[in-house]
């Protein structure tokens, strides 16, 4: 995770075209500044930061299946539920799955597991439009690239 | 058997907390209803998932864009209805 960079995503483990699911690994810092003021001497990983961090997953999915064409914003989030801290160093087992690809949105359940145990979960929707400019979908497969983005499987 | 315009009516109903008796079926979703796009999006995917269908919204809004059509031809709710209904019959063929 580069948190100050909101990069939370480390490396995508397994991207299933065909199931429509998604996989991927990140590690919380041991230290960033977040944790100076989240909390004093108590370092949490805000909530915030997993809902953004399930929403990135999801986001590579639908990157994913719409082969670099289009580019998922988040419009909502839904039926989030926090159920446990997370402290720095922890690895985090992100996964998500479309629950519906609709024209010009897109829905996912997502969650995060740690060692097995279920951390948090939400229903997200994106709205999945066209890439503003060149550069940023160059900027995304550029990115695409360092964290493991299987491209053979979007030829 | 509901009409697809009392479902479509009670998906806004339970999707935006607007009373369905102030829902008609010359309603406009957005300059009647005030139903802004996000609250859109979630009537959109009730409906997809209803009725089994992909409503081309994408392309109903770039017809719009471009002035070739009128957002009375997709937002109201008699014509949306209208065009729920040609959408699953295409399905069917």
């Amino acid at each position: 995770m580069r948190i100050e960079y909101f990069q939370l995503i480390d490396r995508i483990v397994d991207l299933n075209l065909e199931n429509r699911t998604i996989r991927c690994a990140a590690t919380v810092p041991t230290e960033s500044t977040i944790f100076e003021g989240h909390f004093p001497g108590y370092p949490l990983l805000p909530g915030v930061l997993l809902a953004e961090t399930m929403a990135q997953t999801s986001g590579w999915l639908i990157i994913g299946l719409q082969r670099f064409a289009k580019m998922p914003f988040l419009a909502a989030l839904k039926e989030a539920k926090f159920r446990t801290f997370v402290t720095p160093g922890q690895q985090l087992d992100i996964t998500a799955s479309l629950v519906h690809e609709g024209s010009g949105y897109a829905i996912t359940d997502a969650k995060v597991e740690i060692d097995g145990k279920r951390i948090c979960d939400a229903t997200i929707t994106f709205r999945v439009i066209d890439f503003p400019n060149p550069q940023f979908v160059t900027f995304m497969k550029d990115f695409a690239g360092k964290i493991e983005f299987p491209m053979d499987a979007v030829p | 058997m509901s009409s697809t315009f009392d479902t479509v009516a009670k998906i806004i109903a339970e999707t935006c907390d607007i009373p369905r008796e102030t829902i008609k079926p010359e309603s406009h979703a957005i300059d009647d209803l005030g139903i802004d796009s996000l609250d859109f999006l979630d009537i959109a995917f009730a409906i997809d998932k209803a009725f089994g269908i992909k409503m081309p919204l994408e392309q109903w809004t770039q017809e719009v864009n471009e002035g070739k059509a009128t957002t009375e031809q997709y937002f109201v709710l008699s014509n949306l209805s209208a065009r729920i209904d040609e959408l699953v019959a295409a399905k069917g063929v």
